[in-house]
């Protein structure tokens, strides 16, 4: 091992203290979200406006303003956090130019010009939203640690929150496969929705030797319509995402790494551009990172709206700049990956977890959880639910703490139905199931799958026909085409379940409907065609009648035309 | 290494790496595919050739063997999932069967038939298509294109042609040119290799029997056909016939019974072929004069030189190819002996290939007999429909022999329709220019076989002539780069002469040639190595036996010459027999 | 060698990089908005790969435009948040109003209409963004007010 004196040109931690020194000496800090949601209902504004009061006031060395990644409460934003020393930390909510400069002038700037307590004015009592909500208070953030606490682009606050110790302590401590046993003791399971042990697929990829290259590939493809956790967690916090890839490469050898994201999210690709530019800078990445013998690389590459590019093999076709058609397996990707050479794909969340299994400790990550799903999950909590947003849970919360209490449970005085997880290759869990813990096995167990994190909670007015029609027009549109039974099959489907919907549908057309989703689910060559049929499979599971009532014979029966 | 595995409870032991569909076979068990083909990676597209292991549900024709692997190939799930995918992908395919050129060697209606589908179960979605007959040479017809991608891989992966492609995804996914061009504006060199791996109607052969009845009919017309080398051993699989079988007697017999006036031979013209190009070789060769010589013999080569290496162009022989050669004299020089009037002469010839349709009219040299030389291209499939359609008893015909003058012909002719056959010829007649002698041994073991390259040197008195054998035109890269990079460094050539043929195996396996199902033998129909080896062979018995077996020593040829031609690559031989080249575009 | 044409050195720029098609194609969108068959074409040049493939992959990602679109792009979020909120309806009036069909531009290359899959402000929801400007909380009663708005726009440049 070198010596850490060895190297002189960077040193953390003593970037850390000088840092958090700087960050000490601020009374106030307000956190304001910068990210997708945020921005786009004008929180780049806010900023500026609250960057203008502080220069006025020529308070500089008084109060900063953070432009952090998600806060989590998308729906209310835009949000801001004031911290003032001494006082309690205030969320505001759903804040436009007016509700800002009213904060600024009658509550930041007297409060902290004044000792002891200061109230918010009650004028601005409607844009509070509280910090002791469930929503806040129920959560356990290990992946989202970061994510709304510092500013994601700038890599001296991501170190003086103890970033890249992590990444120290496996180069100068721990050999590669002290590395790939904590992380597989740890119990870390992928969390792009396959559920693979992590662990395992390190060891696997280990074990090929590197002839002359050797890939780590994260996969930021995010394509579940209704899912933003890979998102929140890229624009929020990149530089945990490259400390857990370069960890990773560390372990299994690679020699070089990529980011696969969505062309749909620039924001998540403009972060991550700065954060490896400034590892870049930092020597953080290159040759001889840490004054060890550890040399990597990492590149970028966009998807181009493709939901079939999140399959791996898919993603790897795309990089090397073709259709992004999956490809049966074996070989699998840690065999003969990326040009061929072996490659270990890593979602975002999986790789975001790393660094703080090796901080902390694989026993402190493996005490939360289930005893087969460990640690915790980011959810995209959305659909009828009064706090739609950002979450992360302890697998095994069940269905009921996260829908009713975190999420505050259906608005507008309806009812609970369904919820759905696992997204477009998901099902829907009925309220019956509501006590149900999720995770890996629970969800299977009912039809469902956990997927990437993304959970829709419907009301007691949801058509489930219509719901399991619209995920199976996106999985049609996304087909990419190379399999007969999917491809072909996928659109039968829709066509049956149009014609279902509209009321023509017969007995026959839905006992075809089952015999063309079984054929679908085990015919198809990857996960996309496999798993298209369950939304449907699933709704005809709980709730056949909705759609036995819109068949032509019942209705007859029943006297209707 | 090999490995054990049970199938369906079969003890068997195969090689690793054998995928479970090959492994399967050798137990006599055969799991039904579409998309799957030996000449072809993998595409895993159809989904028909599922089995269990472990209970999981794999593809048979990607999933290799491992040890102690215990496979079920056969139960009730397998078999209603199967024939629910081949519902669905009969609910998006036309039932043209009646009216397809593939009808009973198609291995979609083999399934159907196999599955006994005897109703549409599933309700048809059915796009628009617009069939693709641009070329003249091959047809694309999307509408029963089943996406497997065999063409494809061929097209851009093994022919390195990059014609075909997938555009589009989903269900709206089409085999077509780039941005939907029709193939006859794209790169595409007409070599039919998609066509002799399409499982289904889909890409076909332009059919043109319908030209030749016409011609047939007109008693004004004098009706002249000609068989290529390769036809010989191939036509007999339509009629039931072992692969291989030479029956060039029998067919000269059927082409009587359908009608032509006079029946002569493509190895006539091989046998002209080699007087001039190897008299052509010898010049150049001592002259130095744009070596190395390139063969041009097979019109796709030369569509792809023209296209992807015009700074080649004048590397290529300028030979025109054999039934081109024979088109010419006919017109001439037999026209004239036999009174016939060259306008009212139509030569007809019957190939392994669909270029060679295209090539009858590539330039204005292949009209010069002042008419057009060859005037209608049928490939070997299209013969054999015409002596079904004339209701020719194939089998029982006699044996006859071609016409004289144009039907004599050598060994050496023979082996034109085999790789590596062109250049044994040529180099046979070429010895005997330089030395004087003929060669003691007439074979040259380096260029026989399936690789992709071979290369050979070889002696002629003390000269060393350095040869290379190309067969399948994406091999030819790795050969041009050689020659690319001793000419910029100035080094000496890696090759003197270089022989290319665009298909695989040669001619015998041209994309022309039939396409029947092994009977009693699993699939798939078509070309495929074990084939390609037993066409091969039955070319290669026949130059063993001939009498003569070099093509300077066939006495009709001389004639030819002494009465009409005059010197090689002179005069009158060097306006009938020899072509130009020009510059194309890749795309229009 | 094409010199000059700016998909040639957008592709020039990204030939030495590997696994770069797709991230040039992208940059030609960015500048021009469209990638046609003219830049397919240099691409296919400068960065050596035949235009077959240069169309298998313009052809098979949904992010590429083969034509010039109109001038407001409007991208209806067709997403699962959206969708339960009754974005289909938003869609349906733009057609109406537009009389075109998802993936088309109006006559006089005003307005081009797309639905995309979730442009991450579910929080929003229903969401629709033209030209980059979000709106949120979307209704069908709307739909003409925007597109005045982007009539007057364009009319003002
Ligand atoms: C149709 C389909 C879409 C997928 N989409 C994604 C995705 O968007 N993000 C992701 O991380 N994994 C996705 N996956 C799973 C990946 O193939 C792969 O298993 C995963 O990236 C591995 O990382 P993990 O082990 O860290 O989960 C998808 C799989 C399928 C079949
Ligand atoms: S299952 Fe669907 S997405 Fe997957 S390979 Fe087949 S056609 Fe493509
Ligand atoms: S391709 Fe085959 S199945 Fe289709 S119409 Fe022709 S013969 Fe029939
Ligand atoms: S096989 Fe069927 S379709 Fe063909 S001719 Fe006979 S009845 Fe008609
Ligand atoms: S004929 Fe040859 S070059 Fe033309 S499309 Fe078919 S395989 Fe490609
Ligand atoms: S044209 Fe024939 S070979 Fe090509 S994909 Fe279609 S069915 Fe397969
Ligand atoms: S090139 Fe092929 S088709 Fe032509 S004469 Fe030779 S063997 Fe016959
Ligand atoms: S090798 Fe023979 S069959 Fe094939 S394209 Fe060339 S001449 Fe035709
Ligand atoms: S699902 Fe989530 S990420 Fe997607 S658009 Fe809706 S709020 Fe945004
Ligand atoms: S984007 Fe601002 S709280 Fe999520
Ligand atoms: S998937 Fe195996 S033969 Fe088609
Ligand atoms: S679903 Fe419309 S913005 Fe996410």
């Amino acid at each position: 091992m070198a010596d850490m004196d060895l190297d002189k040109r960077f040193d953390i931690h003593e970037m850390a203290k000088n840092k958090q020194a700087e960050i000490d000496r601020f009374v106030c800090s307000i956190y304001c979200c910068h990210s997708t949601g945020c921005k786009s209902s004008g929180s780049d504004d806010l900023i500026d406006l609250m960057k203008n009061f502080i220069a006025e006031k020529e308070a500089e060395d008084k109060i900063r303003i953070v432009a952090t990644g998600c806060m989590g409460l998308c729906a209310q934003g835009p949000l801001i956090r004031v911290e003032i020393k001494g006082k309690k930390d205030v969320l505001f909510k759903r804040l436009d130019k007016e509700s800002v400069a009213e904060i600024m002038n009658d509550y930041v700037w007297p409060a902290i010009n004044t000792q002891g307590d200061f109230l918010v004015p009650e004028k601005l009592q409607e844009h509070i939203l509280s910090l002791d909500l469930p929503f806040f208070t129920r959560q356990e953030k290990v992946v989202l640690q970061n994510t709304g606490h510092m500013d994601p682009e700038d890599i001296q606050e991501y170190i003086a929150r103890g970033g890249y110790l992590a990444l120290e302590k496996a180069l100068k401590t721990m050999t590669p496969e002290q590395v790939v046993a904590e992380i597989k003791k740890s119990g870390l399971r992928g969390r792009g929705g396959g559920g693979f042990s992590t662990g395992m697929k390190w060891e696997l990829a280990a074990k090929v030797p590197t002839i002359d290259e050797k890939f780590i590939i994260c996969n930021g493809d995010e394509g579940d319509p209704g899912a933003y956790m890979d998102r929140s967690i890229l624009e929020g916090d990149p530089h945990a995402v490259i400390e857990g890839m370069m960890i990773a490469a560390y372990a299994i050898g690679a020699t070089e790494g990529w980011f696969y994201v969505r062309a749909e999210y620039p924001l998540a690709v403009e972060r991550l551009e700065k954060a490896i530019k400034a590892c870049k800078k930092n020597r953080l990445l290159g040759n001889n990172i840490m004054g060890t013998d550890f040399c990597f690389n990492v590149d970028i590459r966009l998807g181009a709206g493709a939901f079939v590019c999140g399959e791996e093999t898919a993603l790897i076709h795309s990089i090397e700049g073709a259709r992004g058609t999956p490809r049966p397996r074996p070989p699998y990707p840690t065999n003969k990956g990326l040009w061929g050479k072996p490659s270990c794909v890593n979602n975002v969340e999986t790789l975001a977890n790393v660094a703080k299994i090796l901080l902390k400790g694989a026993d402190w990550f493996a005490s939360f959880g289930t005893e087969t799903s460990k640690g915790t999950k980011v959810f995209a909590l959305t659909g009828q639910v009064e706090h739609s947003g950002l979450i992360e849970v302890p697998m095994g919360t069940t269905i009921n703490e996260i829908v009713n209490e975190i999420g505050g449970g259906v608005p507008n005085g309806k009812k609970l139905k369904a919820v759905q997880t696992g997204g477009p290759s998901g099902g829907v869990i009925p309220k019956e199931y509501m006590d149900m813990p999720v995770c890996y096995e629970e969800l299977k167990k009912v039809g469902s799958i956990m997927g990437s994190g993304g959970m829709i909670v419907m009301d007691d007015t949801s058509d489930m026909v219509s719901i399991a029609k619209f995920y199976l027009d996106f999985t049609v549109d996304e087909s990419c085409g190379k399999c007969a039974p999917c491809r072909i099959g996928g659109k039968q489907m829709l066509s049956l379940l149009d014609k279902i919907n509209k009321g023509k549908g017969t007995k026959k057309d839905l006992a075809q409907l089952r015999k063309i989703a079984s054929a679908m689910q085990k015919a198809s060559l990857c996960g996309l065609g496999q798993t298209a049929p369950n939304p449907v499979l699933s709704t005809l599971k709980f709730y056949e009648d909705e759609y036995q009532s819109k068949l032509v014979d019942n209705k007859k029966a029943a006297g209707e035309n | 290494m090999m490995v054990k595995l049970k199938i369906d409870n079969f003890d068997v032991e195969v090689e690793s790496g054998t995928s479970i569909l090959d492994a399967a076979r050798k137990v006599h068990i055969d799991i039904p595919t579409l998309c799957k083909h030996p000449d072809v990676d993998p595409s895993a597209g159809c989904g028909m050739c599922i089995v269990k292991v472990g209970g999981r549900i794999l593809r048979s024709c990607c999933t290799p063997v491992a040890e102690g692997m215990e496979v079920v190939t056969n139960d009730a799930e397998l078999q209603e999932t199967r024939k629910t995918v081949l519902e669905l992908i009969l609910s998006n395919h036309p039932n043209y069967c009646l009216k397809c050129a593939r009808s009973g060697q198609c291995e979609l209606q083999d399934l159907a038939m196999r599955f006994g589908v005897d109703h549409d179960e599933i309700r048809k979605i059915l796009a628009p298509t617009e069939i693709d007959e641009s070329t003249q040479a091959i047809v694309l017809d999307p509408a029963k294109c089943i996406v497997c991608g065999r063409c494809v891989d061929i097209c851009q992966n093994q022919q390195n042609v990059w014609a075909l492609s997938y555009q589009n995804r989903g269900l709206a996914t089409k085999i077509t040119g780039a941005n939907d061009a029709d193939l006859a504006n794209t790169p595409c060199i007409k070599c039919g290799q998609c066509a002799a791996h399409c499982p289904t109607g889909a890409i076909v052969e332009y059919d043109e029997t319908q030209k030749v009845w016409d011609m047939l009919k007109d008693k004004e017309l004098f009706t002249v056909v000609q068989i290529a080398p390769a036809v010989r051993v191939a036509l007999g699989e339509e009629f039931g016939y072992d692969f291989g079988e030479n029956l060039t007697g029998k067919i000269y017999a059927a082409l009587r019974r359908i009608g032509f006036n006079k029946v002569f031979d493509t190895n006539f013209g091989a046998d002209l072929t080699i007087i001039e190009e190897a008299s052509e070789f010898v010049r150049r060769f001592s002259e130095k004069d744009n070596l190395p010589m390139f063969t041009s013999c097979c019109p796709a080569w030369v569509d792809y030189v023209e296209k992807y290496y015009p700074e080649n162009i004048s590397n290529l022989s300028t030979c025109k190819s054999p039934h081109q050669m024979v088109g010419a004299v006919a017109k001439t020089y037999y026209a004239q002996k036999a009174g016939v009037s060259p306008d009212k002469m139509r030569v007809i010839s019957i190939m392994p290939c669909t270029a060679k349709k295209w090539e009858a009219h590539r330039h204005e040299t292949m009209s010069s007999s002042g008419y057009q030389d060859v005037d209608v291209v049928l490939t070997t499939r299209e013969l054999a429909k015409m002596i079904r359609q004339a209701g020719i008893n194939f089998k029982g015909l006699p044996e006859e022999v071609a016409d004289n003058p144009l039907g004599e012909y050598s060994g050496a002719a023979t082996i034109f329709g085999v790789t590596g056959g062109v250049m044994t010829a040529a180099l046979r007649t070429a010895y005997f220019y330089i030395t004087g002698q003929e060669l003691g041994m007439l074979n040259f073991a380096e260029i026989d076989g399936l690789d992709g390259i071979k290369a050979a040197e070889v002696d002629i008195n003390g000269t060393k002539i350095r040869i290379a054998v190309v067969n399948g035109v994406g091999n030819v890269e790795e050969v041009m780069s050689a020659i690319r990079e001793a000419a910029t460094n100035g080094e000496e050539l890696p090759y003197h002469f270089v022989e290319v043929m665009a298909c695989r195996g040669g001619c015998i396996a041209g994309g022309g040639q039939p396409k029947v199902m092994m009977h009693g033998l699993p699939k798939p129909w078509g070309i495929n190595d074990e084939i390609r080896k037993l066409r091969s062979k039955g070319l290669n018995d026949e130059d063993e036996e001939a009498k003569n077996r070099l093509s300077h020593h066939n006495k009709s040829i001389k004639q030819v010459y002494d009465e009409f031609l005059g010197k090689a690559g002179e005069g009158k031989a060097h306006e009938l027999l020899h072509t130009k080249y020009r510059q194309r575009d890749l795309y229009k | 060698m094409v010199e000059t044409s700016q998909a040639a050195q957008i592709a020039n720029k990204w030939r030495k990089k590997r696994g770069s098609l797709i991230m040039a194609l992208h940059e030609i969108q960015d500048v021009k908005g469209y990638v046609d068959w003219q830049d397919a074409v240099d691409v296919s040049l400068c960065m050596g790969i035949p235009l077959a493939r240069i169309y298998e992959v313009l052809t098979f990602y949904n992010f590429f435009k083969l034509e010039a679109p109109g001038k407001a792009v409007i991208s209806v979020c067709t997403g699962t948040a959206c969708y339960l909120k009754g974005n289909d309806k938003v869609l349906e009036k733009f057609k109406a109003e537009l009389g075109i069909n998802e993936g088309e531009s109006t006559p006089d290359r005003m307005f081009h209409l797309q639905s995309v899959r979730c442009v991450g402000c579910c929080g929003l929801a229903p969401v629709c963004v033209v030209n980059g400007k979000t709106y949120g909380r979307m209704t069908p009663d709307m739909v003409p007010q925007i597109l005045e708005e982007w009539r007057q726009a364009f009319k003002e440049n």
